[in-house]
């Protein structure tokens, strides 16, 4: 039996340690690309009044809770939350504190091991020569699993398998013995290698290295406000988005940090210094590398299409290609620099994911960290390999929007309601301003009562009903048509296609086109289907299908519609590992609420209900 | 740049990192709060 005796070794390893929670691959991959599709420099606006009125009051709310709860001995959000109101219910809203740690560590691991992989490959010289089709192709190579491109068999499990161990290990040495070791160095670093992309981003020269822009192009493009997009619903909301994302707010990570602090020691300072750390590392650095390097060797153009694929797409796609047109050596340190930021923003994230549901064992159940270190290891190796083999049959993309996205701000939005209304203000700011080293604005009581919540509310309510197109102005209830993203399009599952069986005996083309190629690769076949669009852009749609057991009913050349039929033969469409992977979320959060009612009992049966 | 984006970009960028640097400084020179705190390296006897 052992008692949680974990604490912080020092007060900026502590600062360092949230900041590392909250900086991110989104930082470098995601804040750019939104801002590019939001608006451009006009974007900062709504996304700096969401800091102030969404993010700092959560981050607030969230450190607070945690150094509340942590007083009687709690590390973790169920019973952080239960000590913070008796009614059974906020155990079980807690719940979404250990299950976006675990189930978004779970792919996260994965998409840190891909840095670890792109750090050995440039060190390696992998991309040497590769022309910027070559590396795109050599990510979607490294996607599918049973493709090596070293020629270790099953490379990208063995790097995830690598990932996952290092964070168990340093898990395992405890907060001040690991977590904030990590940080001190994680932190430092990822901000050196940040500054070095980030002027040799701004000063590319048009014409030197094969540019053909200057650095300060791509700034320009990104930093020149459309202050006609501020009237759009889309653009505030995803500013109010990418807070959540950056702050690792709604997550319960912070609350578990803050829960190992004492009732006098400051936490609003500590609490701004490391939300301000993050910012300083999105807007200063994460602006400044891959959108100018992008633009100054690809064109605006190109990149605007790229955006469209997301952050990582352009990451992990384009990046390679884009350094080695600095030479051999320049080429090897920009990309240990570029993905070994990206290692040391993922791990120090990674990190914070694994501990509330390390805390709770060890509270609950009395688990050695070591032993807890392992047992969360274990359940991410088990809940991440299905993202990593069915990766291209959406189940990676299940992970990130269910506990990635929506449970956030579900999360967020109960625990402000908890804090500010059923908790009460009066004691949350007291909690807030208890043993505070500055002097907190008091319009953040008001923010906090009444502004925050709504917001939330109109977040939660916009990801929840967004309108196809993002079309906000013609509100009829009647006639409201769901974006495929929205949470309710999702459950609809809008956009699926045809293909909207578990299982068939046809498969039906997706979009329509001619099909341009059948052809094999990497022992597969595929069928591609390609059309032009509107601006001029090929689409292809890549199908796989296996030629021994599938009959093609079409040939190059041919055109199909969208619901034609391509070929014969048993197939199990992608909807089935979609819902398989909701299953799999859902069983993960009733298994984590019957652990919280086992403890609730045990806790009761030991005479520990001191809540 | 134009002129709006320079102007944009510089102010924001320099908010930031003033604000950054500030708050980061002072938690390194604010004075430690009296033991028991919650770090362990300053204490006087090992937990």
């Amino acid at each position: 039996m052992v008692k949680n005796t974990e604490a912080w070794g020092s007060r900026v390893g502590l600062v360092l340690a949230m900041a590392g929670n909250a900086v991110g691959f989104g930082n470098f991959l995601r804040f750019p690309v939104q801002a590019v599709q939001n608006g451009g420099g006009a974007f900062i606006i709504p996304y700096l009044v969401s800091f102030l009125i969404l993010g700092i009051p959560l981050l607030m709310i969230e450190w607070s809770s945690g150094r509340f709860g942590g007083r009687f001995g709690h590390h973790s959000t169920p019973f952080i939350m239960g000590s913070m109101d008796k009614r059974w219910i906020w155990k079980y809203v807690g719940v979404f504190g250990i299950f976006s740690n675990i189930a978004i560590a779970s792919y996260y691991c994965y998409l840190e091991s891909w840095t670890i992989s792109y750090i050995f490959h440039s060190l390696f010289g992998t991309f040497d020569g590769l022309s910027q089709l070559e590396v795109a192709v050599f990510f979607t190579n490294y996607l599918d699993v049973t493709t090596s491109t070293t020629g270790i068999p099953y490379e990208a499990l063995i790097f995830f398998l690598l990932c996952l161990a290092l964070n168990t290990w340093i898990l395992s040495k405890g907060l001040s013995g690991g977590v904030e070791k990590v940080a001190k160095i994680g932190v430092p670093m990822l901000i050196v290698f940040g500054i070095f992309l980030a002027v040799k981003g701004i000063t590319l020269k048009a014409g030197e290295d094969g540019a053909i822009n200057d650095g300060v192009v791509g700034l320009n493009f990104l930093w020149t406000p459309d202050y006609s997009s501020l009237a759009n619903p889309k653009v505030w909301l995803a500013a109010a988005g990418q807070i959540f994302f950056t702050l690792s707010v709604g997550m319960g990570s912070i609350q578990c940090y803050a829960s190992y602090l004492k009732k006098n020691d400051d936490i609003a300072l500590n609490s701004m210094s490391a939300g301000w750390m993050n910012e300083f590392v999105e807007i200063v650095l994460g602006s400044a590398i891959i959108i100018p390097i992008a633009i100054g060797y690809l064109g605006i153009d190109k990149v605007v299409e790229l955006t469209g694929i997301g952050g990582l797409g352009l990451g992990f796609r384009t990046m390679p290609y884009l350094f080695e047109q600095w030479g051999p050596i320049l080429s090897a340190l920009a990309g240990v620099s570029f993905f070994g930021l990206l290692f040391f923003a993922g791990i120090t994230s990674s990190l914070a994911m694994g501990t509330p549901g390390m805390s709770f064992m060890m509270d609950e159940f009395k688990w050695s960290r070591p032993k807890a270190a392992i047992g969360f290891g274990t359940v991410i190796m088990l809940l991440g390999l299905p993202t990593i083999f069915f990766f291209a049959e959406g189940v990676f993309d299940e992970y990130d929007y269910w506990a990635g996205t929506v449970s956030l701000v579900v999360f967020a939005l109960l625990e402000a309601v908890l804090f500010s209304w059923v908790f009460g203000l009066k004691k949350g700011w007291r909690e807030i301003t208890e043993g505070a080293d500055i002097k907190i604005p008091l319009i953040y009581r008001f923010i906090i009562k009444y502004i925050t919540p709504v917001v939330l509310i109109l977040v939660f309510t916009g990801a929840l009903i967004r309108p196809a197109n993002d079309d906000w102005s013609n509100f009829n209830p009647r006639k409201w048509e769901f974006h495929n993203e929205s949470i309710i399009g999702q459950l609809q599952h809008k956009g699926i296609g045809p293909n909207n069986d578990w299982f068939a005996v046809v498969f039906f083309a997706e979009q329509p086109g001619i099909v341009d190629s059948t052809y094999q690769l990497r022992n597969k076949n595929f069928i591609s289907v390609s059309k032009t669009n509107e601006n001029g852009a090929v689409q292809s749609r890549q199908y796989r299908y296996n030629d021994s057991k599938h009959y093609l009913l079409v040939k190059p050349g041919d055109e199909v519609n969208t619901g034609d039929t391509l070929f014969t033969g048993k197939v199990i469409n992608r909807i089935f590992f979609i819902d398989m992977a909701r299953l799999l979320l859902l069983s993960v959060f009733l298994m984590i609420s019957g652990l919280v009612y086992y403890a609730w009992r045990k806790r009761m049966k030991e005479g520990r209900n001191e809540i | 740049m134009n002129n709006s984006a320079l102007i944009l970009m510089i102010s924001v960028q320099l908010v930031v990192t003033l604000l950054t640097g500030w708050f980061f400084y002072k938690v390194l020179v604010t004075k430690p709060k009296a033991e028991p705190d919650s770090y362990s390296e300053n204490d006087d006897v090992e937990r």
